[in-house]
């Protein structure tokens, strides 16, 4: 059927596409939880992610903390940045347009990248491979860490649906989405929940970032250009759509990996192109509500 | 009165200008106020936020490079086929983004700036990485010479005058009216038998077209177009201008223009520290000076005159009209 490709190429593309899926999933996911609390579009998303991969990288080579102790410190110390930020910058904007809220954080972004590029320069950073080796399949060879980024980002995505969808901390957080006031007479503290929400939410981005640290080089633009991708696969799941935004970034994921195997001069456009035909066929997002247009 | 002979002053500021400063830098600040009202009409009257206008910029500087580099037409021509490039492509985008709303629409327009930036990249004619080179200067109406950047300078000061005027006549026109009401109260204009979707969709096109035509003129200026132009960067930039110029004021784009400009030319040789002042500079305008260096101004300006029209309202309870 495939003639001329080799199994070896598709394999590989198809594991590269499930990895940067996997990114894409974990990324566009607390975007959407984020957006979906607070309606505030968190532009800084790709800086709290790279920003992640620079606190594993500091932490090994100035305290000599390794990847497995990183993998929860980076993202607590994202969380808890992220949780002052909200504070003392996105709370005072809370009432006015949500566009302010999106201006804000794109400037913090612009200062955080601006300020790291000026301490570490662009050039990305080596990261050591806390899992070396692999198997072989017969078919191709698997990197051990590769299996383990998909393996850790699914069942993160899987437990965050569950916290999200099937506990009682995820119907508060469901129900301060669609009524903040009603739930807040029930003596809950909205307020406080997006400052977790927030936290949590930039959490993820972290994690991701130490996650991506030993695949890709840590660079101080390694997450704005990924963060527009993130963007589209938000808008092509549908805004509000917490579980759509993970299923749609790895399927988007592995459509770039095929895409690179059959069209390579498309893969860097084939996720755009997917959103316009979305907007085209369903404005609203494959997985959104008919009313949330 | 007092406007006009301000508008005298401002004109005879802007002839005498290329005498005392570098032509370039301020050719350059022209690009950007047009740019600047571009997006002032789409955020401040429109109340759309466009995260992606560069494209429409880039663009402009591409088509009217390539008119320029395979065709004799002439520059002006060239300039105005960017422009309508450009507007082309906002039909197409905008038709395609109207459709979701809010603030979705910035992250939709990111999106496609970014898919434009990557066919630009790709693409034959625009030179991908190095860029377009060597475009040349055709003679303007077919005869008047502009290879001098100082004869050059007036054509753009003209256009740049053209384009603010045309920004002035569609804020102040009936269809800029209902623009602005579309932006506060989108059901209720709705409601009255317009087609809101349709009325931003034109302001759209408008922007687009505008952003094209400072685009175009940027290639013209600089003989050469690059990626940068199209870049999403560049989007950001024209945000922080129209904000610090003050969103929805019409003046507001020429001030934010020209004090990012020079900001950046004065900055230019601290890396890094560019990109960190202006998001010092959007945060604090955000959180502070939310209307904008001349928005504040003219708020300071009210105040004063209230403070001074005060004794007045006392007079105007005994009856007396105060004289204006």
């Amino acid at each position: 059927m495939f003639e001329g490709i080799s199994t070896q190429l598709l394999f590989g593309q198809v594991l590269l596409g499930l990895i940067n899926g996997s990114f894409y999933a974990m990324l566009s996911m607390g975007l959407a939880i984020i957006f979906g609390l607070m309606s505030v579009v968190n532009f800084t998303h790709g800086a709290q992610y790279m920003l992640g991969a620079f606190i594993a990288w500091l932490l090994l080579n100035y305290l000599g903390i390794g990847y497995w102790p990183s993998l929860v410190l980076a993202p607590v110390l994202v969380a808890l940045t992220g949780m002052v930020l909200e504070r003392l910058l996105l709370r005072p904007l809370q009432g006015l347009d949500h566009l302010y809220g999106l201006l804000a954080t794109y400037a913090v972004a612009l200062i955080v990248e601006g300020l790291v590029r000026y301490k570490y320069g662009s050039t990305g950073l080596p990261y050591d491979n806390p899992m070396p080796g692999g198997i072989n399949l017969g078919f191709m060879f698997l990197p051990y860490y590769r299996l383990w980024v998909v393996v850790f980002s699914l069942v993160t995505c899987i437990g965050t649906w569950i916290l999200i969808e099937h506990t009682k901390l995820g119907a508060y957080l469901r129900a301060a989405n669609e009524k903040p006031q009603i739930v807040e007479t029930f003596g809950i503290n909205v307020p406080k929940m997006m400052t977790l929400t927030y936290g949590f939410g930039v959490g993820l981005a972290g994690l991701s970032g130490v996650l991506a640290a030993p695949i890709y080089q840590v660079s101080p633009s390694m997450g704005s250009s990924l963060m527009i991708v993130v963007f589209a696969v938000v808008v092509i799941g549908g805004m509000g759509s917490i579980v759509g935004a993970a299923i749609t970034g790895y399927m988007l994921g592995l459509v770039e990996g095929l895409t690179k195997v059959f069209y390579p001069e498309a893969a860097s456009v084939v996720i755009f192109m997917f959103m316009i035909i979305s907007l085209y066929l369903r404005p609203a997002g494959i997985f959104a509500d008919k009313e949330s247009v | 009165m007092v406007r006009l002979l301000l508008l005298a002053v401002v004109a005879v500021l802007a002839i005498a200008a290329p005498f005392y400063f570098y032509s370039v830098t301020l050719m350059t600040v022209m690009c950007f106020v047009i740019f600047a009202c571009s997006f002032n009409l789409l955020l401040g009257y429109t109340g759309l936020l466009c995260f992606g206008h560069a494209m429409f910029f880039g663009g402009g500087a591409y088509i009217t490079g390539q008119i320029l580099k395979t065709t004799p037409i002439s520059t002006e021509l060239a300039i105005l086929g960017g422009g309508a490039a450009a507007g082309l492509l906002g039909l197409v985008i905008g038709y395609l983004t109207m459709r979701r709303q809010g603030i979705q629409f910035a992250m939709i327009t990111l999106a496609f700036s970014q898919f434009i930036y990557f066919i630009f990249l790709q693409a034959e004619f625009t030179g991908g990485e190095d860029g377009m080179q060597a475009i040349p200067r055709n003679d303007l109406f077919g005869f008047v010479d502009i290879t001098s950047n100082f004869t050059l300078y007036y054509v753009v000061l003209a256009i740049t005058a053209l384009c603010v005027f045309l920004y002035y006549r569609v804020v102040h026109s009936p269809y800029g009216e209902v623009l602005k009401a579309v932006r506060d109260n989108q059901p209720r204009v709705e409601s009255l038998g317009f087609d809101p979707e349709k009325i931003k969709l034109v302001a759209f096109i408008i922007s687009a077209s505008m952003a094209g035509v400072a685009g175009g003129m940027k290639a013209v200026v600089y003989q050469f177009a690059t990626l940068t132009d199209a870049s999403w960067p560049v989007s950001g930039e024209v945000i922080l201008m129209t904000l610090l110029g003050g969103l929805g004021t019409l003046t507001g784009p020429v001030f934010g223009a020209g004090i990012i400009i020079l900001l950046n030319d004065y900055l230019a040789g601290f890396g890094e520290w560019a990109l960190v002042s202006q998001g010092v500079i959007l945060l604090v305008v955000i959180v502070f000076f939310r209307r904008g260096f001349v928005g504040e101004f003219s708020a300071l300006a009210k105040y004063l005159r209230r403070r001074k029209a005060a004794p007045d309202a006392k007079a105007q309870q005994v009856g007396i009209e105060p004289a204006h």
